[in-house]
């Protein structure tokens, strides 16, 4: 009877697909993958750089493990290796998804020197005072008045907004960008319901909330309904 | 058993001190038992403003550091048949000399003979902060007009509601210019309460009769007849739970009016 195969590699027009089987223990996994790599190195001599992707399946690799691999294949000529997919993730990856798609509403006032910090989005019913600190991994939803810094996507999300009943922040941030109040402004306008987003030339643009619904229908969460 | 009332500020110089004695002694007035603690270790002023100066020889620090028994160190204010007393800061040590635990402990022992403790604090967060709060029931937090003092009292009020052993701190604005606040060349009452976001007791005007009796050793809420001291009797008969509302003298202004009959329930 034939073994079974642990590694099977596919070619396909933007390189190849290296696809680990899931069944059998990682160090026979390892063991064949090297064994398969330096045979298929030898049949494919002076190549260009191949991009690998890797797909393990079913199987849970450590960040050790998945570096191990990454290296196994980087020693081989001519090899690039790119992500490595796996269907399985820990609870911990969940949760931290789960918190960023999360809206964390709170209910105080943000004072001079606090910090307030959420992985998802905000949505604060209270101010954020001058010195006070909002930050957000996505949008910032304030209720009150917003006199101090708020800091929106601040892992790198462009789309994540920020918007107040009363905006007159010292700082805005979202995501790498920062805008700053007008030094010496007169606040004497009132500044009503309004929104911060980034705009197509990365620059925060403050404007009526009404925008958002044209800039961001991503916003929407609801589903279905008329 | 009596109450504990800490006077703080975060920023120095708005008046901590003298709304510390002026409060204690028109509680005093209402017929009270006071204590006043200094807490303001290494500068300390109570006495000065009080005039006791002269009768100290224990210290916050000898209590503490038991050298002496806490009655040996009070200082006695004739004026009063036995309602008013002063337990002086240190002038010598530092702040790091008490700990938060050991001014508990005094504030409690405190506690079981006099109606009022009031404390009244150093300026800053540091340890002096933190020793003035540690045995404190309530907070009265002092601010002027001014962009700086209001900044520095929101940020004491975030640290006061996050130690929440106390009651949620009340409001005293110092030094009000009337002039000032119609030019809006200051930040007016309701601006700065609505800021704040806390219960407004009391407003107090910019008088110089408040630093010439600071400086005579007798504070201005003795005297009868000055807008002042009605302002300080007032916010004594306020921590009282009197229901006053704000004197002509205090001010005109319509909406502070309003706002301390929505803090007294009038509504
Ligand atoms: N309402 C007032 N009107 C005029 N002067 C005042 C008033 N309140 C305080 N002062 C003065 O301001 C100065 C600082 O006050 P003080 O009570 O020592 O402040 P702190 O204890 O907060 O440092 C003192 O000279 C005092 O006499
Ligand atoms: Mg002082």
């Amino acid at each position: 009877m034939k073994k079974r195969q642990n590694v099977t590699i596919k070619g396909t027009k933007d390189g190849i697909v290296l696809h680990l089987d899931d069944s059998c223990s990682y160090y026979e996994l390892k063991k064949e993958l090297d064994e398969k790599l330096s045979e298929n190195q030898r049949t494919q001599a002076e190549r260009q750089s191949t991009p690998v992707k890797v797909d393990v399946g079913n199987r849970y690799l450590n960040d050790a493990q998945r570096e191990e691999i990454k290296d196994l294949i980087r020693q081989k000529k001519n090899l690039v290796v790119g992500e490595i997919e796996s269907n399985v993730v820990t609870k911990a990856e969940v949760d931290k998804l789960k918190a960023e798609n999360e809206v964390v509403t709170v209910s105080r006032i943000i004072r001079s020197g606090q910090v307030l910090e959420v992985p998802g989005d905000l949505l604060l019913i209270g101010d954020v005072n001058p010195g006070g600190t909002v930050i957000a991994g996505g949008n910032i939803f304030i209720m009150g008045s917003l006199k101090g810094i708020a800091h929106a996507g601040v892992f790198g999300n462009d789309q994540a907004v920020i918007t107040a009943s009363s905006m007159q922040p010292s700082q805005l941030r979202i995501s790498d960008c920062l805008n700053r109040a007008p030094d010496n402004a007169q606040n004497n306008d009132k500044r009503e319901m309004e929104c911060a987003y980034i705009d197509e030339n990365h620059q925060i643009i403050v404007d009526r909330l009404q925008v958002l619904i044209q800039l961001r229908p991503n916003l929407n969460r609801f589903e279905g309904g008329h | 058993m009596g109450e504990a009332i800490v006077i703080t500020s975060g920023k120095g110089g708005v008046g901590k001190t003298t709304t510390s004695a002026n409060i204690g002694t028109a509680l005093a007035l209402q017929g009270k038992k006071v204590c006043l603690v200094d807490t303001d270790i290494g500068l300390r002023n109570l006495d000065v403003v009080m005039g006791l100066e002269n009768r100290i020889i224990y210290d916050l620090v000898d209590v503490v550091e038991g050298r002496c028994k806490i009655h040996q160190a009070l200082v006695k204010d004739k004026r009063f048949e036995d309602l008013l007393y002063l337990l002086p800061a240190a002038q010598t040590v530092d702040k790091s000399a008490v700990t938060p635990e050991q001014m508990h402990k005094l504030i409690n022992e405190l506690k079981q003979d006099y109606d009022y403790i009031v404390i009244d604090c150093p300026a800053g967060i540091e340890q002096g902060f933190q020793n003035a709060i540690a045995g404190a029931d309530r907070a009265i937090v002092v601010t002027t007009p001014e962009v700086s003092a209001v900044r520095d009292a929101d940020r004491i009020i975030g640290l006061l509601e996050k130690a929440n052993t106390i009651e949620s701190p009340k409001l005293v604005i110092n030094r009000i210019r009337n002039h000032m606040m119609k030019t809006g060349d200051m930040l007016d009452v309701d601006e700065i309460t609505t800021h704040l976001s806390i219960e407004l007791i009391g407003i107090v005007a910019d008088d110089e009769e408040v630093i010439k009796a600071s400086n005579h050793g007798e504070p201005i809420a003795l005297n009868p007849n000055s807008k002042a001291s009605i302002a300080y009797r007032n916010i004594a008969r306020r921590i009282l739970g009197e229901s006053i509302p704000l004197q002509p003298l205090e001010d005109k202004n319509k909406s502070v009016f309003g706002k301390i009959k929505q803090f007294f329930g009038v509504r």
